[in-house]
């Protein structure tokens, strides 16, 4: 399926040179919460993905008949109703992990990125584009999350999914696991060290320097 | 239309609201049922690990069923309760519908020996922290132990559900010399006087002190029970 090349800059645009987390540094608040294990990173990617493409196209849809003084109520409305029936979903489907996720689930509600797609994007585009804006926005978010969640859980935790990666002869040698990797402050580190390397790869982000 | 008219913006807001309060009504409605099976046999699986069983979520259903011998009611002078007893999920010791001054209890069969089973209700750092543990039937020493959280941190506070920090309560007292005095969660390489006890987490000294406070306060609860159990050995 050919994509027109609005749309394909509204699905490859947020993966890379808009990223929400690397140049627009929204959504950073939970990205520091749910990194510590990989596992959560990666639910909360899908749940925001989902969240975020179902959001844009409802508001995408709905865009010519929102009363603009109500407009972010609706907006609100919309992604809180979004995020309790995933959140009911997961406690069916997925209990396990609803019980890790449990409170950050219902703070997707508050995710920046979520209500900045809604307001910038999909209040002036139709449905099609508005979907693949959402899907990459939330591919975008998620694959920091997973490559954060990746580092802390290897290193503050030696597991990667909960299994053992690092071989015991390590620890027997006298390794130990970075206790600092499992706190908020490491995330903020590693989200640097990544928009650094990605600054470093695209010279045309950089700011200028007088 | 105008879109800017109050009316039109009121009658929006309503229609939206009812619209939504029925999808949502309607998702809760569907997904009930699966939802509280899910927290059953999570329980149960809670219930398992304190007897050292490991069960998969398919599987805890016929394995709790299998060991469960009976559950019932107590009073704080560690009475039975008549008409309390049940295993099921809808019965008062499972359910926890239960009124002050009444504690559950689980009795085990576990290879031919009695075990009885407590459950524990504390506070953590985040939130609250529970957990279960299994006495052999003289009520002193303990057979298994099973915590959970809310929310504590990860890697910290939060590995109180490892076997590396449940095991180490096996085996240990609740009773010395015929007094009730729990099991203590100390600082790793520190230790306490006449009384047993275990490491806590490094990094998660609040969660370790949350635990020790509900081993004393919840265990504490069926001191009676423990102390009867253990006199009549």
């Amino acid at each position: 399926m050919a994509l027109s090349t609005k749309s394909k800059q509204a699905f490859l645009g947020p993966l890379n040179k808009n990223n929400p987390i690397l140049v627009q540094v929204l959504g950073i608040c939970s990205a520091l919460a749910v990194t510590s294990k990989l596992e959560p990173s990666l639910v909360m990617a899908i749940a925001v993905t989902i969240v975020t493409a179902f959001g844009n196209v409802i508001i995408s849809l709905l865009r010519k008949t929102i009363p603009n003084r109500i407009r972010i109520i609706v907006q609100l409305v919309v992604v809180a109703a979004l995020v309790t029936i995933v959140s009911e979903v997961l406690k069916a489907f997925a209990y396990d992990v609803n019980k890790q996720l449990s409170v950050f689930v219902g703070l997707i509600v508050t995710n920046c990125i979520l209500m900045g797609r809604l307001e910038a994007f999909a209040l002036g585009n139709g449905p099609w584009p508005s979907f693949l804006d959402g899907i990459g926005n939330g591919l975008g978010y998620g694959w920091i999350l997973v490559v954060v969640g990746f580092f802390r859980e290897l290193l503050g935790s030696g597991t990667l999914l909960g299994y053992k990666v690092i071989p015991q002869a390590f620890y027997d040698a006298g390794y130990e696991n970075n206790g600092l990797m499992m706190l908020a402050p490491m995330a903020l580190i590693i989200v640097g060290i990544i928009i650094w390397i990605h600054r470093w790869k695209n010279k045309d982000l950089q700011e200028e320097t007088n | 239309m105008n879109r800017e008219n109050s009316t039109y913006t009121i009658i929006y807001a309503s229609v939206m609201v009812i619209i939504v309060a029925i999808g949502l009504a309607f998702t809760h409605q569907v997904l009930n049922e699966k939802q509280t099976a899910n927290v059953n046999t999570d329980k149960m699986q809670q219930i398992l690990r304190s007897l050292r069983v490991d069960a998969s979520a398919a599987e805890a259903d016929g394995i709790y069923r299998n060991l469960i011998k009976s559950a019932y009611l107590i009073t704080p002078e560690g009475t039975k309760i008549d008409g309390t007893n049940g295993i099921e999920p809808t019965d008062p010791a499972f359910s926890g519908e239960h009124s002050d001054n009444q504690f559950p209890v689980y009795e085990a069969e576990v290879e031919g020996s009695k075990k009885y089973i407590i459950p524990m209700n504390g506070a953590g750092l985040w939130g609250p922290i529970w957990g279960y543990l299994s006495v052999e039937a003289d009520g002193s020493k303990i057979y298994g132990s099973e915590f959970g959280h809310a929310g504590e941190t990860p890697g910290l506070g939060a590995e109180i559900v490892l076997p590396e920090f449940r095991k180490q309560f096996i085996d240990k007292n609740l009773i010395k010399d015929n007094q009730f005095v729990s099991i203590a969660v100390v600082k790793p390489g520190q230790s306490v006087a006449n009384r047993d006890y275990v490491d806590g987490i490094s990094g998660g000294t609040i969660t370790s002190k949350g635990v020790d406070a509900m081993l004393l306060k919840s265990v504490g609860e069926y001191k009676n029970f423990l102390l009867q159990l253990n006199a009549g050995k």
